[in-house]
């Protein structure tokens, strides 16, 4: 079972609206014992990151999940602000992240013509070969997905960068470190893309 | 790059989708979820359902259906009519609404653009701003389905959303709704020029043609239609469409 942490931040009847249609069984919970026995976990997220970063303690459930996530290595999937809460900070704000990837998030910076945030669909570059991108890279027409946000996440090391993307700039678009992945789409959000994206992490060994 | 983002817009009249003439004599189109289901096979970009009569009635937006449609919905879907409060706004972000549209209510009070996006983050509140051409020739905004004049610029209404926090504009003409004859550009590129939030362009798309033209002419970085997209011929015979080109959102 796919646990979709309800932590009180996101939008979690999407993500469960998708899963549903790839088949996964999933519920959304804020439960201790849900999330312990989870065989996959997904951190949704939408806002400002010390909000967020400030909800998901008050709900007690960053040790449950730390537990999980890096000593039982469960997959987990960070979507859009869960994805930037996977890393060290950001510069949104002054809270410290889950520091699951080592990474910064960092704002665009202003350039002329290019509007903030970065809103719309855009086309992804794989950056490795990976089993979560089955059916998503190498086609004649690049996927694309759903993307809204103003910061972006900036890994340390580049092995840890799974997707790019272009906004006048290229700029990482997904994460990957061992069992964790973050991505900063929506792909509850992009069509079949999307349910592609959902259905190889359901997959995923 | 990114894409230019091609947006149907959908008008709610009880529960069946009507289009409108210069926001006058809603025509019956169809069943919303139906139209939906299409939309969705169509892989359309997004898609904004507004309730044109939510505020006029002041009543609150119809939970049930909007369950109903955005869990048909695998794109971003942004819902407008009847928003007065953030508990409005809690309850459509809970169904899985990604962005909620406001116009009345932010005529009425600012404030109310803060609180959402306060809670919510600015790219979950989208401006909606309704104009028409006076008779001396600059724009005003309108409220009450464009039968008030506020006497309010355009320009300056787009600016004080952006500073109350809005991550989008919505921006009608009332004079080209439903006409079918081309984008207003002048008024539309005089509201890009003055905010750094993305606008989304509507009223007057009758081709394919004048959605092309729209990107090169202005740097608005979406559009919406609604006949464009529902009807066919020109007898206006309801038929479901949408274009498969791709812009890209270049300088």
């Amino acid at each position: 079972m796919i646990v979709v942490v309800d932590y009180g931040v996101g939008n979690i009847a999407s993500v469960l609206n998708m899963l549903k249609r790839v088949g996964a069984k999933a519920i959304a919970s804020n439960s201790r014992s849900d999330i312990e026995s989870a065989e996959k976990l997904i951190l949704p997220g939408v806002g400002a990151f010390d909000a967020g970063m400030q909800t998901l303690r008050k709900s007690g459930l960053v040790d449950v999940l730390t537990e999980q996530v890096v000593e039982k290595r469960k997959p987990v999937m960070g979507i859009c602000l869960g994805s930037q809460m996977l890393g060290m900070r950001s510069e949104e704000g002054t809270e410290p992240g889950l520091g699951w990837v080592d990474m910064d998030i960092v704002r665009f910076e202003a350039r002329e013509h290019r509007k903030i945030p970065h809103m719309g669909w855009n086309e992804i570059v794989a950056a490795q070969e990976h089993p979560i991108l089955d059916g998503l890279t190498g086609l004649d027409n690049p996927s694309r997905f759903y993307f809204v946000h103003s910061y972006y996440m900036s890994p340390r090391d580049e092995s840890n960068i799974l997707l790019s993307a272009n906004y006048d700039q290229l700029f990482t678009a997904a994460v990957v470190k061992d069992n964790v992945f973050g991505f900063q789409f929506h792909p509850e959000k992009s069509h079949k893309f999307g349910m592609q994206l959902f259905k190889n992490f359901v997959e995923l060994i | 790059m990114l894409r230019k983002r091609i947006i149907p817009c959908l008008l709610l009249k009880d529960r069946g989708l009507v289009k409108t003439v210069k926001f006058k004599d809603p025509k019956y189109v169809g069943d919303p979820i139906n139209a939906i289901r299409i939309f969705n096979e169509k892989e359309v970009d997004e898609l904004i359902l507004l309730d044109i009569e939510a505020s006029l009635l002041k009543r609150e937006p119809n939970y049930e259906l909007i369950a109903e449609v955005a869990g048909e919905c695998f794109m971003p879907i942004c819902y407008g009519g009847g928003i007065k409060t953030l508990a409005h706004a809690d309850r459509l972000f809970a169904l899985g609404v990604e962005k909620i549209s406001i116009n009345a209510a932010a005529l009425a009070d600012l404030s109310i653009i803060r609180e959402i996006a306060n809670k919510y983050g600015s790219q979950s509140v989208v401006g909606s701003i309704d104009c028409k051409k006076s008779f001396w020739g600059g724009y005003t905004v309108y409220a009450a389905s464009g039968s008030v004049d506020t006497k309010r610029s355009p320009v300056e209404w787009a600016q004080a959303l952006e500073g109350a926090g809005v991550g989008e504009i919505f921006l009608n003409s009332i004079d080209r709704d439903g006409t079918q004859r081309g984008f207003d550009t002048a008024l539309i590129e005089s509201v890009v020029k003055s905010v750094h939030v993305p606008v989304i362009a509507c009223g007057g798309a009758g081709a394919v043609n004048d959605l092309t033209d729209l990107f090169e002419q202005t740097s608005v970085s979406a559009v919406a239609a609604g006949s464009l997209f529902v009807f066919h011929g020109k007898h206006r015979a309801v038929l479901i469409s949408y274009p498969t080109i791709n812009i890209a959102s270049s300088k």
